[in-house]
């Protein structure tokens, strides 16, 4: 109820969003190989942490407000890394079918 | 600390702030600043709800991507990544929007409020015109989910006509809402309803965006075609027999027990993640448009003052979510090398 965002960093921290959309855009014509997702993904954060603390508001909010944020992705966190780590475990025993013909065993 | 004019329960439908400063705090809060912070809780609550929700698909992308890399390599050259970038610079748009009307609202400047209500609705009908071009332009070359995958060669596309009847169909809700809500609008406005007008003007506006959008889509990828023709957006061989367009052999692996899903090659399977993520994102922002034109009714009723904007606010962070949660989408599924 307290702090009413000022015009121009609304309008700054929009322009910086566009900047780094387009940065991301144009990583893309750059071969970078394997760390090409790694950079989207971290341009992207960027750009997520932006709109959380100015345009949410969370930099000026109640802490607790970002902490149930965190917490949340916190889970999200478990929830990807648990999950890929169970399908990698078991990929090299997969059975792949040729079109065709049958495969494996 | 008990404000002294305590009046009961609120009167329903608010005609302005002449009732006293406390009107809008509902019985069981204590102070507006409690209903405030309450209400904000709460609405973080449901967007970690939403995250969840959606990492679900996130979770099925990730490990279809980590286990065959070469299939969303080859399959994203069927997304155009000039449209989706425009497409994320009018949902960062909107959000710059919602947040400045959450400042309007903050101030008590109820005219600011409308427009960067109906600025930000505009966005997002914008985003879903473009939304439409895309789709269809995909089930044009035969680029459906699952079992229904069935990609067509260039040649037989351009023959066609069957290139814009999907269009039409999609373009049918918009097309009734831009009719009604213009009829609405005149019609109040004879009579004197003036509010009533504006709401119904600026959701004609919103309906003409979708048009809009949809002429953009179809403009920005001929343009872009003649400056960039290094990557194609279509497959580029006919597709023989039991075999996909433009893939290696390699690449057409059909996973799985025969007695189950065979058939299904996993270039489908990224189109059956593409369109649920992005299905699922676009219904996210239909139920966003809807919610913001109740906001935009209660607004131009003058139910919005500086002392009372918690609904603006909340929405204002639900609409940041939608945004959020296309940052992380248009990388993933557009920008895949």
């Amino acid at each position: 109820m307290a702090h009413v965002m000022p015009v121009r960093v609304l309008v700054g921290i929009f322009l910086i969003l566009v900047l780094l959309t387009i940065v991301t855009v144009a990583a893309t014509f750059f071969p970078t190989g394997s760390f090409e997702i790694w950079i989207s993904l971290g341009i992207a954060t960027v750009k997520a942490c932006l709109v959380a603390a100015y345009f949410m508001h969370l930099r000026y909010d109640n802490p607790m407000n970002a902490v149930i944020f965190a917490f949340g992705l916190i889970f999200v966190a478990l929830f990807l890394g648990l999950t890929m780590m169970d399908t990698h475990q078991y990929q090299g025993d997969l059975i792949i079918n040729q079109p065709g013909g049958m495969g494996g065993s | 600390m008990h404000e002294s004019a305590i009046s009961g329960a609120p009167h329903a439908g608010g005609e302005g702030h002449s009732h006293g400063s406390e009107y809008h705090l509902a019985h069981h809060f204590e102070t507006p600043r409690q209903q405030f912070d309450a209400g904000k809780l709460g609405m973080w609550l449901f967007l970690v709800t939403e995250v969840l929700f959606f990492s679900g698909l996130f979770a099925a992308y990730a490990v279809y991507r980590s286990n065959h890399p070469e299939v969303f390599v080859d399959a994203h050259k069927y997304l155009d990544k000039v449209l989706g970038g425009f497409n994320t610079i009018v949902l960062l748009f909107s959000s710059l929007t919602m947040a400045w009307g959450v400042r309007c609202a903050q101030l008590g400047q109820k005219r600011g409020l409308t427009w960067c209500l109906t600025a930000t609705l505009i966005c997002a009908s914008l985003f879903l015109g473009i939304k439409a071009v895309e789709y269809t332009h995909k089930w044009d070359m035969g680029l459906y989910w699952g079992q229904a995958f069935a990609p067509v060669a260039e040649g037989a596309l351009h023959g066609g006509h069957g290139h814009t009847a999907w269009l039409v169909y999609l373009s049918i809700p918009a097309a009734l809402a831009l009719l009604g809500f213009a009829v609405r609008a005149v019609i109040n406005r004879v009579r004197g309803r003036q509010e009533a007008a504006l709401v119904a003007f600026c959701l004609t506006l919103t309906a003409l965006a979708f048009f809009v959008g949809v002429g953009l889509g179809k403009a920005v990828p001929a343009v872009t075609s003649k400056l960039l023709p290094a990557e194609s957006s279509v497959p580029e061989a006919a597709p023989q027999h039991g075999q996909a367009a433009a893939l290696p052999p390699t690449q057409q692996l059909v996973v799985g027990d025969p007695q189950a899903m065979s058939g299904i090659s996993l270039t489908a399977i990224f189109f059956s993640i593409y369109y649920a993520m992005t299905g699922v994102h676009a219904i996210h922002i239909l139920a966003g448009m809807g919610v913001l034109a109740w906001l935009l009714g209660r607004a131009v009723r003058g139910e919005f003052t500086d002392k009372y904007f918690g609904p603006v606010d909340f929405v204002g962070l639900y609409w940041h979510l939608v945004d959020l949660i296309w940052i992380y989408l248009f990388p993933l599924l557009y920008l895949i090398h």
